[in-house]
């Protein structure tokens, strides 16, 4: 059936193509991208042959943007607008940001749950910074790949809550990036992992990066990657090793007072050379001038390896409390454990490697470059997730990291979804009015294990009106959580009696409304040279390529069960299609691409129900 | 019942777990929405609702506690939501003994230990009303098995809380 022969300039009618999808770690201190390219999965290096970005965006007075090498030169002298470590501002609100990470350089602005940081180019808030990054890191795949991408895989901390992913996705589109799927880092590396070695069993990954901590348990069967129990510290990374190296300086100093930004960032540059230096060696000699009370200051001594291991101990020792949480969860002994997989660079600190080894009692497992091997992982997934493996047995099942639920009476959390529970998932709780004729009802979704709201972290508000004014206890209020494939949750509520519904596609606190991001992308520096107009056409095309070719490749897998009718309809449709495709109305297009989907809705249906009988009659005993 | 049809495995609470996983996994990797990243929209959402139930089934199914709430509710006893008593002086009191029990776990000289005597107790409960339970059903008298499966989430939640108590205890 040849259904389609529409060839764009870079683009192929040919379904089995290989199409270019990268997968991307986007990390607190580096980044990177990854991509398969004849069949394996590598790291892409910048035109300089470097493999890793630095994460640091510099906003110029002359209103320039650097990203990476150039900007970090940039972080001593222009502390202020030289933003680094964007990654842990990411869906956090200012209060959060300082009493976890206490004294930092930037000028931060609170805005009705908006948080921007103030530079020389204005107001920046953590996504947009973030953007920056990944237009660098897309366009760096883009010319050594030689072509449009399909998409991205985009990995976040397994711990992050849902604002946090909310704005990781955000931050792509407005790079202009199609995201496939956003996986957790820690299932990354398994991927990267348990394809390399093709091992069966129980593997827990212990990624500490620069600024977070994850842990989790993995079941591998089959090249199917089940997350058994996932956990860790959104705030504790590299760069606390850092800080806590520089508190004991200052310590030793004597200092107390409130320093400059530049006295803070060099300080902070400190505390990681030591670190790193201790590596290697037994003990680190410093010198370094500061300006206390704007009064210049030597400082200086010697910083040795026990000192090192004393001042982290405690964050070390915490990591692995998260280890032993998260074994429970899995309801996993320790020894049922076959591998543990260290990622992520500041695994290697030598005292890091020896308490991991020391807890499970087994040497792990470093053969993948920490730092490359979330990027790698991804990219494996998004090779997938692209099509271009449509044989291949591999399925990544994930959890969800927290707990969600709802406000009740009294200021308690009632769970509707526990932490660890299979995603995707919908669950639904029930509610009641506690007054007589009460016509509106608050909902106030939350994140975390806590039982008191105050503990917990609010996720979003959102009001149930016109409901009809009955005796307290009668209306029934269903709040149904839905959690997606990228882990995203969105929420709905439904009074049964009338059907009254309001939903919410839960836009957490300190995140972006869909037009601001689209004010965002019109006025954006990054994508000024780009005609936005063109850029919708060019998305609408590439979408309407894509979903004829699936369509086409469904219609000749499972002729059967094409109705008559339906192949008729689905022609017709697929003709408007075409046609509009060549044409330059972006909206048509897109009229086009819905009219096609809902008319082949019903056999999108069918094919889905076979799919599941023949996967259990194919392995059944008792059908033949 | 929808769950074991899904699976197609009998309705029974005795469940053959590796089958259970095998099953789920089979139907996963056709339905899940990794498997129609490239489809359309409608088909996107179709893939998600139903890797959705599919989890749900498979979860409702795992644990035995869920798998036994499932198979009365299925025959009208909601025991999860709702409000009602049990009115059983006789387990109530042993109930409250073991409540009791547990506060006193704290101050034992050998905690591990009565904490292992203390879930062999509660293990034997669980037994006793698994097996109250499956008798009750298979004998179609919903009313009572749905009335041993809300004396098990009793024994269930009590089994959490203990759990929670030794984790402070123990400093996990």
């Amino acid at each position: 059936m040849a259904l389609l022969q529409i060839a764009e300039p870079g683009q192929s009618a040919n379904p089995h193509e290989h199409k270019l999808a990268i997968g991307i770690d986007l990390g607190t201190t580096n980044s990177l991208v990854a991509s398969v390219r004849s069949g394996e999965a590598k790291v892409l290096p910048d035109s300089q042959g470097r493999f890793s970005l630095p994460s640091v965006v510099h906003y110029g007075a002359d209103r320039s943007v650097t990203v990476g090498f150039d900007a970090k030169t940039n972080a001593e002298h222009d502390p202020e607008n030289t933003i680094v470590s964007v990654k842990r501002f990411l869906g956090r609100g200012l209060a959060d940001i300082q009493s976890t990470y206490g004294k930092l350089p930037y000028i931060f602005v609170e805005k009705e749950n908006k948080l921007s940081l103030l530079t020389s180019q204005g107001e920046k808030n953590p996504i947009e910074v973030s953007a920056e990054i990944l237009y660098v890191l897309k366009q760096q795949a883009e010319s050594t790949l030689g072509g449009d991408l399909v998409g991205a895989v985009i990995t976040v901390p397994a711990h992050f809550d849902d604002a946090q992913r909310q704005g990781t996705k955000d931050a792509a589109q407005l790079a202009g990036i199609n995201v496939l799927r956003l996986i957790n880092e820690p299932t990354a590396a398994a991927v990267a992992y348990g394809l390399d070695s093709g091992q069966e069993g129980i593997v827990a990954i212990y990624d500490l990066g620069g600024g977070t901590f994850d842990i989790s348990i993995l079941r591998l069967n089959k090249g199917v990657f089940e997350v058994l129990s996932t956990g860790g510290d959104t705030a504790l990374g590299g760069d606390d090793f850092d800080s806590k190296i520089v508190e004991s300086i200052l310590a030793k100093a004597g200092i107390d007072t409130e320093l400059s930004a530049k006295s803070l960032r060099k300080l902070a540059d400190l505390g990681c050379k030591i670190k790193e230096q201790l590596s290697d060696i037994d003990s680190v000699d410093y010198e370094i001038e500061i300006e206390s009370e704007t009064t210049p200051q030597k400082i200086s001594g010697s910083f040795s390896k026990q000192d090192f291991e004393n001042s982290i101990a405690d964050l070390v020792k915490s990591t692995l409390r998260s280890c032993r949480r998260a074994l429970k969860d899995a309801d996993v002994e320790k020894d049922q454990v076959l591998e543990v997989v260290m990622v992520g660079g500041s695994t290697r600190v030598p005292f890091v490697r020896e308490q991991v080894k020391a807890f499970f009692d087994k040497e792990p497992l470093t053969s993948i470059d920490p730092d490359q091997v979330v990027a790698i992982g991804a990219s494996i997934q998004a090779d997938l997730l692209a099509g271009n493996k449509p044989d291949s047995d591999m399925l990544l099942l994930d959890v969800t990291p927290l707990s969600l639920g709802l406000e009740t009476m009294g200021g308690l959390v009632e769970k509707v979804i526990p932490r660890n529970t299979t995603i995707p998932v919908a669950r639904a709780q029930e509610f009641t009015t506690y007054k007589d004729g009460q016509t509106m009802m608050a909902i106030h979704v939350l994140q975390g294990e806590r039982e008191l709201v105050d503990d917990c972290r609010s996720l979003a508000r959102f009001v149930l009106k016109d409901i009809p004014p009955l005796t307290a206890g009668i209306a029934v209020i269903r709040v149904t959580f839905n959690i997606d494939a990228d882990g995203l949750l969105s929420v709905t509520a439904l009074e049964k009696s009338t059907g009254v519904e309001s939903s919410i596609q839960v836009k957490p606190s300190y995140g972006l409304e869909q037009f601001e991001i689209a004010d965002m992308i019109k006025s954006s520096m990054t994508n000024a040279k780009e005609d936005i107009q063109a850029r919708m056409l060019r998305e609408q095309q590439v979408d309407a390529i894509r979903m004829m070719e699936a369509l086409d490749a469904a219609m000749t897998e499972s002729p059967e069960l094409l109705l008559d009718d339906d192949q008729l309809a689905i022609e017709q449709a697929i003709g408007k299609l075409k046609l509009a495709t060549k044409g330059t109305d972006g909206q048509a297009i897109k009229h086009a691409i819905k009219f096609l989907d809902d008319t082949s809705q019903p056999f999108a249906a069918r094919r889905m129900e076979n799919s599941i009988k023949v996967a259990l009659t194919g392995h059944s005993v008792d059908k033949v | 019942m929808r769950f074991f049809d899904l699976f197609e495995l009998p309705v029974s609470f005795q469940i053959d777990s590796d089958l259970l996983l095998e099953r789920y996994r089979e139907i996963q990797k056709k339905v899940h929405p990794d498997n129609h990243a490239n489809a359309s929209d409608n088909e996107k959402l179709l893939s998600v609702q139903r890797a959705s139930e599919v989890n749900d089934a498979y979860e409702t199914l795992k644990k035995p506690l869920n798998r036994a709430e499932y198979m009365v509710s299925e025959h009208g006893f909601d025991v999860r939501h709702e409000q009602h008593t049990i009115r059983d002086g006789v387990f109530l009191m042993q109930q409250m003994e073991l409540r009791e029990e547990l506060e006193e776990l704290e101050s034992a000289s050998d905690i591990e230990a009565a904490f292992d005597r203390f879930y062999a107790d509660i293990k034997k409960l669980m037994t006793e009303y698994t097996t109250k339970f499956e008798s009750e059903f298979e004998q179609g008298s919903y009313e009572l098995a749905a009335d041993a499966v809300r004396k098990l989430r009793f024994i269930y939640k009590l089994k959490d809380e203990a759990q929670q108590i030794e984790e402070k205890l123990l400093d996990f």
